[in-house]
């Protein structure tokens, strides 16, 4: 069970939202929308950790996250903008890399399984640098799909994705909320998932 | 329900498989980008040898000026290189993404400070033996610049670690890290310069070296920490 408490984001001077309120439990998703510099990828940063809040508290099975530390940080995987994967790596040693390092090591065949379920098989062994930048977002879905993190926080998940890749992302999100998942996802495009609930927040810009 | 994929413990064991992941991922990188690697080696190489050819080769005086040239030498190549510690994982995201594993950053922090270490300053402990023989230092001798470097560079690694957190995403980030890790260099200098000197001059260099491990241990247990600190706040 995840809950925000009160969660308010200031950048600069500018307040981006105060007053933030939920609570998500297993199988629910969260569709959070807004304009550009509304503060989606703020909250989500500040959901997964990465930023505290200028006030108000995050909580996952009622403690906050300040005090868990890293026993709730492995249990978030978090899609940023930014792919996080290593130009100078191939496909496959990113993916494995970025799992052995969260100590959740993949053998090279897990690895290569789950790099063809994202439509990479035959580009395993490129290096990330040659691959475009559609193909690059499917090597951090890779990871995504490989974690056993129950939260998991996507910003913009489908940003430069073909549309067979957004068929796939849609069935790993909804695979992972049926086996008990949440999810937590910024998004300009309707998803059309199905949840146990879903909700949506709307952040408005300015306050 | 299959409750049983989220559950996610943290044994010792894979801790310690975690920290070899990280630091065999930093070898990697930086074998694939060894011309970074190779550059801090050879600015290292050229200041030393600047100094007998600006000098001349009266022996006396280059013998005096030893074990400041290479130290002050290796004080500046490993400055070189700081910004490599947390600058390319900070710029394509993984270092958000190392920062979310379930693994304390002070173990992120020591792997990563381990891997700088063993790629940019390793090879210059290794080869400052060699240099000094440009030097007309004796066997003994030579044999302290290797100890005291061996001691002495991962001091370096670990408190620039804490300028190159602290300055990370910054605008002239280099200019600053220097700026504010040259000062907290300076015990390391006069150790390790003290033990090459004394050394030369014949005298036991033990105490300074004691000493340099003293330095050795206090920043090993310290300056991981303050970089997790300084990492928080540059990645927020």
């Amino acid at each position: 069970m995840l809950e925000a408490i009160d969660l308010g984001c200031t950048r600069g001077d500018r307040r981006l939202f105060t007053g933030l309120n939920f609570s998500l439990g297993r199988g629910e998703l969260i569709e959070l929308r807004g304009a550009n510099g509304s503060g989606k990828t703020s909250l989500l940063r500040i959901i997964c950790g990465l930023a505290s809040p200028a006030e108000g508290e995050v909580r996952w099975q009622g403690k906050s996250i300040r005090s868990l530390g890293e026993e709730y940080s492995g249990s978030v995987a978090y899609l940023a903008h930014q792919n996080g994967v290593k130009d100078e790596l191939s496909a496959i040693e990113n993916l494995r890399i970025a799992c052995g390092v969260s100590g959740n090591a993949l053998s090279r065949s897990e690895a290569q399984a789950i790099l063809g379920s994202v439509g990479l098989a035959r580009q395993q062994n490129l290096p990330a640098r040659s691959l475009s930048a559609g193909q690059k977002r499917r090597v951090a879905l890779a990871r995504l799909v490989a974690s056993p993190a129950s939260v998991w926080i996507l910003d913009e998940v489908l940003t430069s994705l073909d549309d067979a890749a957004i068929q796939f992302s849609r069935r790993f999100i909804g695979d992972h909320l049926s086996n008990g998942g949440l999810a937590i996802i910024a998004t300009h495009q309707a998803l059309a998932l199905t949840a146990n609930r879903v909700q949506r927040i709307e952040l408005s810009g300015a306050v | 329900m299959r409750t049983v994929k989220f559950k996610f413990q943290v044994s010792a064991q894979s801790i310690h498989s975690m920290f070899g992941w990280l630091v065999w991922r930093d070898l990697i990188l930086a074998w694939r980008r060894r011309a970074d690697v190779l550059a801090t080696g050879f600015f290292f190489v050229i200041v030393v040898s600047l100094f007998p050819l600006g000098i001349g080769p009266e022996r006396e005086t280059l013998r005096t000026i030893a074990p400041g040239v290479v130290w002050v030498a290796a004080l500046l190549a490993s400055m070189l290189s700081l910004g490599r510690v947390f600058g390319n994982d900070y710029e394509d995201g993984t270092l958000e993404q190392l920062l979310l594993t379930p693994q304390s950053t002070y173990l992120i922090v020591l792997g990563k400070i381990m891997a700088h270490w063993l790629v940019s300053e390793l090879p210059l402990v290794v080869i400052a033996p060699l240099l000094g023989l440009q030097f007309g230092l004796s066997q003994n001798s030579l044999a302290i610049v290797f100890v005291s470097l061996l001691l002495g560079t991962p001091v370096l690694s670990l408190i620039g670690s804490i300028g190159a957190a602290l300055t990370l995403g910054l605008r002239a980030a280099n200019v600053l890290v220097a700026l504010l890790v040259l000062p907290l260099y300076i015990p390391v200098l006069i150790f390790g310069a003290g033990a090459v000197s004394a050394a030369v001059s014949g005298v036991s260099p033990q105490p300074y070296l004691l000493l340099l491990g003293a330095t050795l241990v206090l920043t090993l247990v310290f300056a991981p920490w303050a970089t997790s600190a300084a990492l928080k706040i540059s990645v927020e």
